[in-house]
């Protein structure tokens, strides 16, 4: 059984090189397919790296443990980097991540919640907020400490549904609830298309303890992870600003990071570039 | 005006359904009395709504379980959502609203939270088809079909209290999604003690083969009245009441339309997507040709209005179950 980590400890380049893992399997995910979402798996990889391997409460042989932590991850399409996290987690095979995004696999290019660790079917943006809230107050009932984390992004704050849950949430003062909002800049249209600045004011308005930190800075994930911790009544907004492609500079800059569809050759060059620039940060 | 008057008066305005049936007994919220009853034994049912618990019944059970009890605010997307996660710790979550909000308002959720998840979320609809002088806002004439398209949801149209009380209970036991149309405030009783419910099956409640009246929800009450005053005309009416619109009970459907010369439906809906288009769809399955004709609303917006004016108009009455079938010949 995995705990969390006791608060004020955390080996940060431990936590690091699982994120490098995680984005190795990403990549090797992508180039299957030749395609996926993954500027958005890159950019949130240290989160999860963060969530699976330090904040999270869990036990990958008891899934259905009731006093778990959850983990949520409304933006379906970010399923590239839950599932690099599950496999690394022990919770799904290695082997397996290969066939994301072909036909019969399990590892969809957007969550269905047949697959083991999964928490929520995700990808209809605005529904991951509410059934955090939902599972919080569950949680309440059954007098369990255990936390929900919800992921969600700068684009799916442009559902109403997003604020409802805000709102309900503040009101029914769900200290153990957890917003990871991923803010990227891009949506489907390209950058974000409708301005949701100022994120951070938006959310301490609705009532949610709030931290905005750089997303891609391990120490500051692990810094506001922990001081989301305290049950003061409020739940907390961790507003990550992250880069989407994050670790393969030729990704980062492409104008395609919303999705990205390149031939195979292609993959073995990002590749390269990537596994280039993890050696030289070693 | 005295506070007891105001409040009968706000309660008409936000456009309470005026009583119902011919000098019948009633029942004051047998919903939210069957649902505080069974909170008693099952601590896993709790109970939401989004700003509209006095109006659908649900305060019995908030009064006896505070702690189970919800009010997400007017945010019904909100009110799926949470729900759903209630629904995932374990939880048997009796969510309230009105039929136009759980449907029209809040569709991707019921569709994608609940029914693709298969969740234990029993959502219970006031004000269904023509039970409200409030327009088209408030008058949710077409959620037997919205809520038919998707897969996997439980679909009830109670006709009274008894079967109101009833079927709660069967669906609290129920594993899965529902959508259970709610008839509020003083509900007629129309089926004695000892009438079993069951989801998915239809019940005859009259005999006779000159024409087969099937119907659903409140419109059973008055078919069972339009039957008894054609007896007296010399007319043997057999109906069949279809509470359970998904699954549908289409092997009853087919054997009571087979036993009969002429069939109508009835319904308190729009006469397309409800009840007459899966009484079309099964007899066509079953390779049964007679004509049906079909009782309920037209497939248009409705006016405000007093209800039993409405009703009249729209053709919702037992008087209008009698005149379709003397008009057959």
């Amino acid at each position: 059984m995995l705990r969390n980590s006791p608060p004020g400890y955390a080996d940060i380049g431990a936590l690091e090189h699982k994120a490098m893992l995680l984005r190795r399997h990403m990549l090797t995910m992508a180039r299957g397919q030749g395609q996926g979402y993954i500027g958005q798996g890159l950019g949130i990889a240290d989160v999860l790296a963060a969530l699976y391997f330090h904040e999270l409460r869990y036990d990958p042989g008891n899934l259905g443990w009731p006093d778990r932590d959850r983990f949520l991850l409304s933006t379906g399409h970010y399923s590239i980097a839950l599932w690099a996290a599950l496999a690394e987690a022990g919770i799904i095979p290695v082997d397996e991540l290969v066939t994301y995004g072909a036909d019969n696999s399990r590892l969809e290019m957007s969550t269905l919640d047949t697959t083991p660790g999964v928490e929520m079917i995700g990808g209809s943006l605005g529904h991951g907020l509410g059934q955090g809230v939902g599972q919080a107050l569950g949680l309440r009932v059954d007098r369990s400490d255990a936390r929900v984390f919800v992921e969600l992004s700068d684009g799916e704050m442009q559902e109403g549904s997003t604020w409802e849950a805000a709102m309900s949430a503040s009101h029914f003062k769900l200290d153990g609830l957890v917003a990871l909002i991923d803010c990227n800049g891009i949506q489907a249209d390209g950058p974000v298309v409708l301005d949701m600045e100022p994120v951070a004011d938006k959310w301490r308005a609705f009532g949610w303890q709030t931290a905005e930190i750089d997303g891609n800075d391990m120490t500051a994930v692990v810094g506001a992870l922990a001081d989301a911790r305290n049950r003061n009544g409020k739940p907390k907004a961790i507003i990550l600003r992250t880069r989407p492609g994050k670790g393969v500079p030729r990704i980062e800059t492409s104008e395609k990071s919303h999705f990205f569809r390149i031939d195979v050759a292609q993959w073995d060059g990002i590749i390269a570039e990537f596994e280039k620039t993890v050696g030289a940060g070693q | 005006m005295s506070g007891a008057a105001m409040e009968a008066g706000r309660t008409l305005a936000m456009g309470q359904d005026e009583a119902v049936g011919g000098g019948r007994r009633s029942v004051e919220a047998p919903f939210g009395r069957a649902l505080a009853r069974l909170g008693e034994s099952r601590p896993d049912i709790v109970g939401l709504t989004a700003d509209l618990g006095k109006y659908t019944d649900i305060l019995p059970f908030r009064d006896a379980f505070p702690e189970r009890f919800f009010n997400v605010g007017m945010a019904e997307q909100n009110l799926v959502a949470v729900a759903a996660g209630l629904a995932r710790t374990g939880k048997v979550p009796f969510a309230t609203t009105y039929g136009v909000f759980a449907t029209r308002r809040a569709y991707d959720f019921v569709a994608i939270a609940l029914a693709h998840s298969n969740l234990d979320v029993k959502i219970v609809a006031g004000l269904p088809g023509l039970t409200t002088g409030y327009g088209g806002t408030h008058q949710a004439i077409e959620d037997l079909a919205l809520m038919r398209m998707i897969p996997g949801l439980t679909i009830i149209d109670p006709c009274d209290a008894t079967e109101i009380e009833a079927a709660t209970e069967a669906i609290s036991q129920h594993r899965g999604p529902v959508y259970m149309r709610l008839l509020r405030g003083s509900v007629p009783v129309v089926f004695e003690p000892g009438y079993v419910f069951e989801i998915g099956k239809a019940r005859r409640l009259r005999q006779g083969s000159d024409v087969g009246i099937i119907s659903t929800g409140l419109m059973t009450e008055r078919t069972l009245d339009a039957a008894d005053a054609l007896q007296k005309r010399g007319v043997a009416a057999g109906v069949l009441h279809v509470p359970t619109i998904k699954p549908f009970d289409s092997e009853a459907v087919a054997e009571f339309a087979a036993s009969v010369d002429r069939i109508v439906t009835v319904e308190n809906h729009v006469v397309v997507g409800g009840l007459a288009s899966l009484v079309v769809e099964t007899l066509f399955d079953a390779g049964i040709a007679k004509t049906v004709t079909r009782v309920g609303l037209p497939d248009r917006y409705i006016e405000c209005g007093a209800v039993p004016t409405l009703q009249a108009k729209y053709g919702l009455t037992t008087e209008a179950v009698i005149a379709t079938i003397a008009a057959l010949s």
